[in-house]
């Protein structure tokens, strides 16, 4: 149990950059997530932490020591790989004690820690058998048993849920949540998928082309995207960008496209000001636009005409792919919508939501007061 | 519906043909696939006669031998003896060369294993400065003819000979006509391709195997034992032989370094019957059927490994 | 890896490294410096050693020009033979349902030492046709024995008994049946590599091709064998260097008496029985100058093949 801190830390391949002054302080027993697409640098970092490569630069500390030079070995921290690297020659058991037999731990205790860790997770008929004997499932819990053995300081995970099919992953996901409030410690996990980082961090740190993007609670990234990159890559569906221009005068603001006239709520009217007369991004969510004809009564919109080009029946709503102004964009609607591909439908954009963007930086503009 | 119902003349006459046709098109099959069988079968005979004629010839009679060809054994198929193995064994020394050839494979087969993996290792999951050019050099060593290193490493050990004897197996300590001298030229000479062979098992092994292990707490040694050694046992099981057989089979190397005819291995000792009694061919084949035996077992045992390990060696040559 | 000394590495390749240093590389250096030497090795002769090899006869050893020339006779027709009945036979016991246990049979003589090869052939080729195997096959079929290992006339002499006695060494009788030993105990290799080479050929493209109407003929010259060429390769350079560095089967079964000497066996004469170090150097350089570039060919298409695996 400790936090964990980068201090601007860089990793250098040869010419690559595959981290750059990475700063990040992780708090006791948080579960953060780093999450962002592939060759981001997330799973380089975690191994920058285990130890597994040099750093080029910065410094790392598990609770109040500096561990750049310390071994792999000694750094107090277990991990669940992506293929999981169960030895293949050894039994469950003898595959969950490897660690503790390498210490020096007595017999008894040993047998005692893999039962515990083995009851957790609910594989103690399979402490026999040899790995090639098991499910992808059940080979993932042996690796996390493995972990929970050596009651580490700080648990690493590098995309464990990568090689199981979509049921087992949902399933595990919440297993590995209560995992987390049961063993109470610091959970530092990797994933290129924002769903797992939504459903089971405290804290997310999005990452992309090697540098820290934004880091904060899930509900900070999804109400308050940092750029058009968080922005776009939490949050599923993506969220829509159209280009428009600002226009109007200070109290009076809008959005404007070739066909797209919407209204800027007087709160979010003063942080466009500046912009009058240029281009943005303006950003909504697909679950923020809604069928006119089945528009909540709470919503304050701005309507638009869009023509239907896909729809796709979900059960319990519908998405829209809709086209307007030549800019194709994603709606869930309710799933009484008449929408129909090929017909035009009227939409309302809840504005009260929207997310506008500088073009050049890509950063959010702020809109409301933090 | 209107195929149930054919004129028939025709279905009548198509009938009656059906057999012919059958049996005319089996006769052809049948000659396609004769000849193949009989080659397959005559070669493989024909490859196997002059093991078959040193096995009979080595259980007859010296008179026999002499005068008949083997192929008349099978006529009184209950004349064989013994003799030959006894006198061979016994009065000719074959018996002591056998366990003179086992005193020189075991050892170095093993010690190539363990020093070849040592440096395997190294090669395939370490880093250090000059290691992808040192490994060429020692794989680029495979060219290297024998013949190039003999007269050296005959100076060598003649210079280095300890003339005290080593108690149980015999010969000196150290030096021509020494064990210890045989076992180091062949673990030597038997390292290219050794460390060639293990290390690329080696890099195959997944990386993350010993990632997870460096992050359990356990050292290069702990890997190298407990994890990297275990889930190679194919790879040195087919090196094992491999190996076994090249240091079984040698000649050269004993004819130069090991003079002492008490320490002489079979190769050897084969090579000298020849010479004193060439055309006594009951001996000569009953010696060589001796050194065979060994060899010949642990293929048909291990035919699997030994596949391996000749398919691998096709670089080694 | 963090934490591991630098001179970790070092240390797990010290034996190695140590045994290779004094078993080859002080060894082979030492020797190109003595065949520039005199027989002692003391005085400095120069090119003296290789212009002999070139050049002379000698009382006590047999004619170099024909060691060398009876290796090229190795290399081409050992090489061709046992290729190309290794392939043969590969084709043909791929059809079989015992195919495993004809190839086992082929296999065998892999497994026994050349000197018990040697012992076997040297009884197949006795010259009387009572006992030896060869012979009686070819009396019992109407032709004359012969003294096969001793013979140093040509097929034709034989054959037909007009032409002259003594043949120009590589082609050679005693030579030829040397070589087929070689054969005999090779083949058994070929077969197993170029099995596993023809396994590899997806059987659809031979249906491909039996649709399109060829014949095994046809399909066995225009597919299997190109398709089996790099395969077939490394198997030829394999053979090439065994015939290059052959010494065993020679030195038991003729002693290289009979003008069947190749250069193994003269280094060894030299070296060891008239003891002209300087000789005997120059004849390992010599092994040496012809092994390497086939095995540099040999392991690069290994590589080749480890690459694009």
């Amino acid at each position: 149990m400790a936090r964990v801190t980068f201090e601007h830390v860089t990793k250098r391949f040869d010419s690559v950059v595959a981290v750059q002054d990475f700063d990040l302080k992780i708090a006791d027993k948080e579960f953060l997530v780093l999450v962002g697409p592939s060759g981001c640098g997330k799973s380089t970092t975690l191994r920058l932490l285990a130890g597994l490569e040099e750093i080029s630069e910065g410094k790392i500390y598990i609770g109040d020591r500096l561990v750049n030079r310390v071994p792999a070995r000694d750094r107090d921290i277990a991990m669940v790989f992506q293929s999981y690297a169960l030895y293949p020659h050894m039994s469950v058991f003898d595959n969950m004690a490897f660690a503790l037999t390498l210490h020096k731990v007595p017999k008894d205790d040993i047998r005692r820690r893999v039962s515990a860790a083995a009851q957790i997770l609910d594989i103690e008929t399979l402490l026999k058998r040899k790995p090639r004997q098991l499910s992808g499932g059940q080979r993932q819990r042996v690796a996390l048993g493995r972990a929970i053995v050596r009651d580490p300081a700080v648990f690493l995970f590098d995309e464990p849920l990568s090689n199981l099919d979509a049921k087992l992953r949902v399933q595990t996901r919440a297993e590995l949540s209560k995992l987390h409030q049961r063993l109470d410690s610091t959970f530092i996990y990797v994933t290129h998928d924002q769903v797992e980082a939504m459903t089971m961090a405290t804290r997310i740190a999005v990452m992309k082309d090697g540098l820290l993007q934004q880091v904060g609670t899930p509900q900070d990234l999804y109400e308050r995207p940092a750029n058009m990159f968080v922005a776009g890559f939490i949050g599923s569906p993506a969220m829509n960008f159209f280009p428009v221009t600002v226009s109007g005068a200070p109290e009076d603001v809008h959005l404007d496209a070739e066909n797209i006239k919407v209204q800027v709520p007087a709160a979010a009217a003063p942080a466009l000001a500046p912009y009058l007369g240029n281009e943005i991004v303006f950003g909504i969510r697909p679950e923020n636009i809604h069928d006119r004809e089945f528009q909540p009564s709470d919503i304050r919109g701005a309507a638009l005409e869009a023509q239907v080009d896909v729809t796709e029946l979900m059960g319990n709503e519908v998405f829209l792919h809709l086209l307007a102004d030549g800019e194709q964009f994603l709606a869930r609607v309710d799933p009484r919508t008449k929408a129909r591909p090929g017909n035009t439908i009227q939409v309302v954009f809840d504005m009260d939501r929207m997310h506008a963007f500088d073009p050049a930086t890509e950063d959010a503009i702020a809109l409301a007061p933090a | 519906m209107a195929r149930r119902n054919p004129s028939t003349a025709t279905e009548a006459a198509l009938g009656g043909l059906l057999p012919a046709i059958r049996l005319g098109e089996a006769l052809k099959w049948l000659a396609a696939r004769v000849p193949i069988h009989l080659a397959v079968i005559g070669l493989a005979a024909l490859w196997s006669v002059p093991t078959i004629a040193l096995l009979v010839s080595s259980f007859r009679d010296p008179r026999d031998i002499a005068t008949s060809g083997w192929w008349n054994a099978i006529k009184s198929p209950l004349d064989v003896t013994l003799d030959n193995y006894e006198k061979v064994l016994e009065t000719e020394g074959m018996a002591r060369a056998f366990f003179n050839s086992l005193i020189i494979t075991v050892p170095a087969t093993v010690l190539v294993i363990l020093v070849a993996a040592l440096a395997a290792y190294a090669f395939a999951w370490m880093q250090f400065p000059g290691r992808n050019v040192l490994f060429l050099i020692v794989v680029g060593l495979l060219v290297v003819p024998l013949q190039m290193t003999l007269i050296p490493v005959l100076r060598l050990y003649t210079d280095l000979t300890i003339d005290a004897e080593v108690p149980v197996i015999g010969g000196r300590v150290f030096g021509t006509g020494s064990y210890a001298g045989m076992w180091l030229a062949h673990t030597a000479y038997g390292l290219p391709f050794a460390v060639y062979l293990l290390r690329n098992f080696f890099g195959s092994l997944p990386r993350d195997l010993f990632e997870s292990a460096y992050l359990d707490g356990a050292s290069d040694l702990r890997v190298f034992f407990r994890i990297v050694l275990p889930l190679s046992m194919p790879a040195i099981a087919a090196l094992a032989i491999f190996q076994f057989l090249w240091v079984w089979n040698d000649l050269l190397i004993a004819l130069i370094l090991l003079p002492d005819p008490n320490l002489a291995p079979m190769t050897l000792k084969i090579t000298n019957l020849v010479t004193s009694f060439g055309s006594q061919y009951q001996l000569l084949t009953a010696a060589a059927f001796i050194s065979m035996a060994l060899p010949l077992f642990i293929f048909f045992a291990l035919q699997r490994y030994f596949i391996q390990g000749i398919l691998a060696g096709a670089v080694k040559g | 890896m963090i934490g591991r000394p630098w001179w970790t590495p070092w240390l797990w390749l010290a034996p190695a490294l140590i045994l290779l240093g004094v078993f080859l590389v002080y060894p082979t250096v030492d020797t190109f410096r003595r065949s520039l030497l005199d027989q002692r090795s003391r005085d400095f002769v120069g090119l003296d050693n290789y212009r002999f090899i070139i050049e002379n006869p000698q009382p006590l050893v047999s004619d170099t020009h024909s060691a060398l020339l009876n290796n090229v006779m190795w290399l081409t027709l050992f090489t061709v033979l046992t290729v190309g009945f290794g392939l043969v036979f590969a084709v043909l016991a791929a059809r079989v349902r015992y195919e495993a246990v004809a190839k086992a049979a082929i296999f065998v003589p892999v497994a026994i030492s050349f000197v018990a090869a040697s012992v076997i052939w040297r009884f197949m080729y006795e010259f009387n046709s009572e006992i030896g195997t060869v012979n009686a096959g070819v009396t019992s079929l109407g032709g004359d024995p012969t003294a096969w290992l001793q013979n140093t006339g040509g097929l034709q002499t034989w054959l037909t008994d007009t032409g002259p006695d003594k043949w120009p060494g590589p082609l050679q009788i005693n030579n030829m049946a040397l070589i087929l030993v070689g054969v005999w105990i090779w083949a058994g290799f070929a077969v197993v590599v170029l099995s596993a080479g023809l396994k590899g050929i997806s059987t659809e493209i031979l249906e491909a091709a039996r649709v399109d109407g060829a014949n095994e003929w046809q399909i066995f010259w225009r597919i299997i064998v190109p398709v089996l060429s790099p395969t077939i390769v490394v198997v030829s350079t394999t053979l090439v260097i065994q015939a290059l560095k052959k010494f065993d089967l020679v030195w038991v079964m003729t002693g290289g008496r009979f003008e069947t000497d190749v250069v193994a066996t003269l280094f060894f004469k030299e070296a060891f029985i008239v003891r002209d170090f300087g000789v005997g150097a120059a004849l390992a350089v010599v092994l040496l100058l012809w092994v390497v570039p086939i095995m540099v060919i040999s392991i690069r298409r290994f590589q080749f093949q480890e690459e694009t695996r």
